[in-house]
Parts: C-alpha cells; sequence; structure tokens
C-alpha cells in the first residue's frame, strides 16, 4: 500500500526494478492514419517494464496518435507487441483488457456520470479494484463519489481520469497523455507525485508537453518528430544534453516548450 | 369538462405511443450516431407479427390469453429483426451517414410495400379481450380501457428502462456510450455488445409501440409506423437526443398539445402546433429540453 502523497517534486528512482531491462511493449514499423491523414510513418521504440518512459515531441509530432495507435483508436499498420503479443490487429476493448490503462489527453471523463459511476465503469471483470488506493492518492475522489464528474474542476477530472486508469490490479501499462495540460501549478505538482506513486506499480508512458514534470521521473525518453522516431534512449542523459532538447525540442534547458 | 378529461387521457395515450417509438430511436441515435428511418420498420413488423399469431389463435386459445402470446410474439419477432438487422446491415455502415440514411430509408419502403403486398392496404382489426373495448368513468368522462393500457405500459417502459439505465452495469455503459464511445472502449468495455442491446431494446420498444398502435385505434395498416415515426423524431429532437426523459417530457408535450389544438382549434391546428414547437425548440435550445450540449 503506498503512502499518502507529499507534494514534493517527485525523482527518479535510484536503482531500476529487477525486470527493468524487459520490455513490456514493443512498435516495430507502426504507420497510423487519421481519415486521409497520414500521421505515423515507420515508428518503433520500446517500453521497459517497471519504469517511465516520456514520450516527447513538438506539437503535432504524433504522439497523441501513437498511444491511440497502441488502443487501435486509429487506423494502424505495423508490429505493436504488448507483453509477447502482437495486438496490431486487436479492437481497442482487447488491448485495454490485456492490461491497459488509459487517461486521455482531454480527460474525457463522463460529464453526465457521478464519480462513483465513472470509476465503476472501469472496473473490469476478473480483475481486483484498488479503490484504497486511489482513495489514498485522490481522497477528494472519495468526498465527491456522489458529484457529476462534468461539475468538477480541471484538476479533479484529470485525478479522476487518472484513477480510472489505475483503478484495475491487473493493469500491466499506462499510458498518459498530457496530465498536467491546463492545471493550476499547485495541481500539475499533486499530479506529478501521483504519478510517480503510480509508476511504482505500473510500467507508464507519458505524453507530456511541460519538461518540467517528466524531468525528474523518467528513466527512458522517446521523441517523435512529424510522426518519425527521432531519438531514443536514457531520459537522464537526454536531458542533460541542452544541445539535444534544444535541436529536438525547441526549448531550453529545463523549460517548457515555446 | 369531461371532454377535457377525454381529450388528456388521449394525449396522453398518443404521447405513450411516441415515447415508445422516441426513446428507442433516441437511444439509438445518441449511442451510436445512426439516424434509424427503419425503427418504424421494427413497428410494423411487430404489430403484423402480433395479429397473425393473434388471428391464428383466435378460437383455439381464450382471448386474453391470444392477446399476450401475440403480444409476446411480436415482441421477440420486432426485436430479432432489429438485432439482425444492426449485426447484418448496420454495423457496416458505423461513421457513413450517408450510407446509414440511403440503407434505413430502403428498408423502411421496402418493409411497408411487403406488409402492404402481404396483408393488403386496407386496415386489419387486431385482437383484443373484451374489456380492453368497454370503458371507464373517470371523472364523468367515458375513457376507453385501451388508452389506459397504452399509458400505464408507457409509464412501466419509462419506469424500467430509467431503472435499466441508472442501476445497472449495461445502463451505465450506454449512458456512457451516449457521451464518448471512444472512451467506453478505452476501458476494455465492448461497445459493440452495447449497440446491438441498444438496438434489441429499440425494436422491442417499437414492436410494442405497434402492437399498442393497434390496440389503441383498434387496427393496424402498413403506414402506421412511418406516420408514428415523423412525431417520433420530433419527440426526440425536442426532447434531446440520448435523454429517455428529454423523450418522456417532449411525448407528454407532443401528444397532448396535439390533442387540445386539433379539438380547440382549426384541423390540423395540432400538427401545426407541434412543428412550430419544434421550431422554437431548434431555435431557443438546440440540444433539446434535457439534453446536453455537444
Amino acid at each position: 500500500m503506498t503512502t499518502r502523497p507529499d507534494h514534493r517534486v517527485p525523482t527518479a528512482p535510484e536503482n531500476d526494478p529487477p525486470d527493468a531491462a524487459t520490455p513490456i511493449l514493443r512498435l516495430d514499423g507502426v504507420d497510423a492514419f487519421i481519415g486521409e491523414s497520414h500521421i505515423l510513418h515507420g515508428v518503433g521504440f520500446t517500453v521497459p517494464a517497471g519504469q517511465i518512459t516520456a514520450l516527447l515531441g513538438r506539437n503535432g509530432a504524433g504522439k497523441t496518435t501513437t498511444l491511440r495507435s497502441i488502443l487501435g483508436l486509429v487506423e494502424r499498420r505495423g508490429s505493436i507487441d504488448l507483453d509477447g503479443q502482437d495486438v496490431s490487429g486487436s479492437t481497442t476493448h482487447d488491448v485495454v483488457r490485456r492490461g491497459v490503462g488509459y487517461v486521455p489527453e482531454n480527460r474525457d471523463v463522463f460529464a453526465g456520470l457521478t464519480v462513483a459511476e465513472n470509476l465503476r465503469l472501469a472496473e473490469r471483470p476478473g480483475a481486483g479494484h484498488r479503490y484504497d488506493l486511489v482513495h489514498e492518492l485522490f481522497p477528494r475522489l472519495k468526498e465527491r463519489r456522489g458529484q457529476r464528474a462534468g461539475s468538477m474542476s480541471g484538476g479533479e477530472q484529470q485525478m479522476l481520469a487518472l484513477a480510472r486508469a489505475l483503478l484495475n490490479d491487473d493493469n500491466r501499462l499506462l499510458l498518459i497523455d498530457e496530465p498536467s495540460q491546463g492545471l493550476a501549478p499547485n495541481l500539475v505538482r499533486e499530479v506529478a507525485v501521483a504519478l510517480e506513486q503510480m509508476a511504482q506499480l505500473v510500467t507508464t508512458v507519458v505524453v507530456e508537453q511541460n519538461l518540467a514534470v517528466i524531468r525528474h521521473m523518467a528513466r527512458r525518453v522517446v521523441v517523435l518528430d512529424q510522426g518519425r522516431v527521432v531519438h531514443e534512449g536514457s531520459a537522464p542523459e537526454f536531458f542533460e544534453d541542452e544541445a539535444l532538447t534544444q535541436e529536438l525540442l525547441g526549448v531550453h534547458h529545463g523549460g517548457a516548450h515555446r | 369538462m369531461t371532454t377535457f378529461l377525454l381529450l388528456t387521457v388521449t394525449g396522453l395515450g398518443l404521447a405513450g405511443l411516441y415515447f415508445l417509438v422516441a426513446s428507442g430511436l433516441s437511444l439509438i441515435y445518441g449511442l451510436m450516431d445512426v439516424l434509424n428511418f427503419a425503427h418504424a420498420a421494427f413497428l410494423t413488423v411487430g404489430a403484423y407479427a402480433s395479429w397473425l399469431v393473434g388471428t391464428e389463435l383466435t378460437g383455439v386459445l381464450p382471448v386474453g390469453v391470444v392477446f399476450v402470446v401475440a403480444l409476446l410474439a411480436g415482441l421477440v419477432v420486432g426485436t430479432l429483426v432489429a438485432v439482425l438487422m444492426e449485426l447484418g446491415l448496420v454495423r457496416r455502415l458505423y461513421g457513413d451517414h450517408v450510407g446509414q440514411v440511403l440503407l434505413t430509408v430502403g428498408l423502411l419502403l421496402a418493409v411497408t410495400a411487403l406488409a402492404r403486398a402481404v396483408f393488403g392496404s386496407d386496415p386489419v382489426r387486431v385482437v383484443v379481450p373484451d374489456w380492453m373495448n368497454e370503458v371507464t368513468r373517470i371523472g364523468g368522462a367515458a375513457v376507453p380501457n385501451s388508452r389506459l393500457v397504452v399509458i400505464v405500459t408507457a409509464a412501466l417502459v419509462f419506469a424500467g428502462l430509467m431503472f435499466f439505465l441508472r442501476r445497472t452495469r449495461y445502463g451505465l455503459v450506454i449512458r456512457a456510450g451516449v457521451e464518448n464511445r471512444d472512451m467506453v472502449s478505452a476501458l476494455g468495455i465492448d461497445v459493440g455488445r452495447a449497440f446491438t442491446l441498444v438496438f434489441a431494446i429499440g425494436g422491442a420498444l417499437a414492436s410494442l409501440a405497434g402492437i399498442l398502435t393497434g390496440a389503441f385505434f383498434g387496427t393496424i395498416t402498413a403506414e402506421q409506423g412511418t406516420s408514428l415515426l415523423i412525431f417520433a423524431f420530433i419527440v426526440v429532437i425536442i426532447g434531446g437526443l440520448g435523454s429517455i426523459p428529454g423523450s418522456a417530457l417532449a411525448a407528454l408535450a407532443v401528444g397532448l398539445l396535439q390533442q387540445y389544438a386539433n379539438y380547440y382549434g382549426a384541423v390540423g391546428m395540432g400538427d401545426l402546433i407541434v412543428v412550430a414547437m419544434l421550431a422554437v425548440v431548434l431555435l431557443v435550445r438546440p440540444q433539446g429540453l434535457l439534453g446536453r450540449v455537444a
């Protein structure tokens, strides 16, 4: 059981978990399409188990489409290997049932449903449901379980979206898209702490524009540009190389995207 | 006063029929984005299946039993047709709105023509228990029992739908799916099953409406589905797409206003007022009375 989160900016774990080298997700030659547009061009990278992998890139680089490709929410081709099984031809619900939690870019909580109903909907039959952990990480969700999700603040909706992804105890991979987008600075810190706690339990891929949130917790980084992978490697090394971050992301050291 | 009471009960009965058709339409459009013109075909198929079974069994079994068996047969056939249509045809056209309209309008025309060819153009009389043709005195007004049956059935269906949507997991899936289908899939839920279930519910309710239309008016025709469908669409839009309480509220407004206007105003005034109400709602509250802004 995790402890109640504090509000320190999290740091990367000292030692990688024993199975860190084992890839839980491997993409190879993935092309993705939205309508007539060809968005991803031969994207390939691996996500080691037990770590946070940051998926970075400028606006329109294809980060969100990459997550949606893994889930089958967009038309895709190529190989997507999830824990040893090819899911490139699987439907979205089949991919998710293999143990994937998803937090979309705009949270997509069900506005007309209560907090409790949103969480109940996320319960997967056959899995255990980590309500204790979810309520410990996000105590406000317990207080507001009868409230309609649409009437909550952006930060609370983000907490609900994260809680929904974390709820099932058989989840092996979390795909989290822009968790700090549109949040006040104090909420960004709160979400970052929660992310770190979640990543200690489940392998996590995070798309994040705010590098201050991700740079201290990610172990691995994948950078996309115009639908192609242009860099893949150690996150600490990447963030230390100011010239590289400037070249690939257009940011100054430690800053957010321009 | 008795006239007003009679008009009110008749308006409530009409509202019940509109609601039974509109609620299925509303769920199908809200969840699946399918404008299902073939919904009226479920009504026609259910009504004629019920009539056929009722006619065959008349004289063999007591009238009350015949009515119940015929009702169940109509419901089963209408539901089956809806499920087969979703699995066999509509499923291939999700996201293709033009294709959906062409398919469902074509099916409606085909089923209506088939019904006319098989059962003829003349109205056919349905078998109902004798007590449904009798009247009950309410406040001095002689109210036909068939109208009360329609009103009570529609009220029970409304309560049942609300219970299903609010208290069961599939209801939760449907309510969430009306908001965001992709996100429901992204929670590991097979939305396709929910689609089939909603079509089945829609088919059952439309069939029930078809059978009760026979009890309400005494006869059924091949075209009655189409005429009910027009008002059901108006009810869905006024009530708000995907909202069952909205459909119920709008059905009440349309049914009652039609009756009052037709009686107290000029002939045909009821339909005119309903269309005017639709225009006002679209101008003032485009999402409908209880619909949400997209």
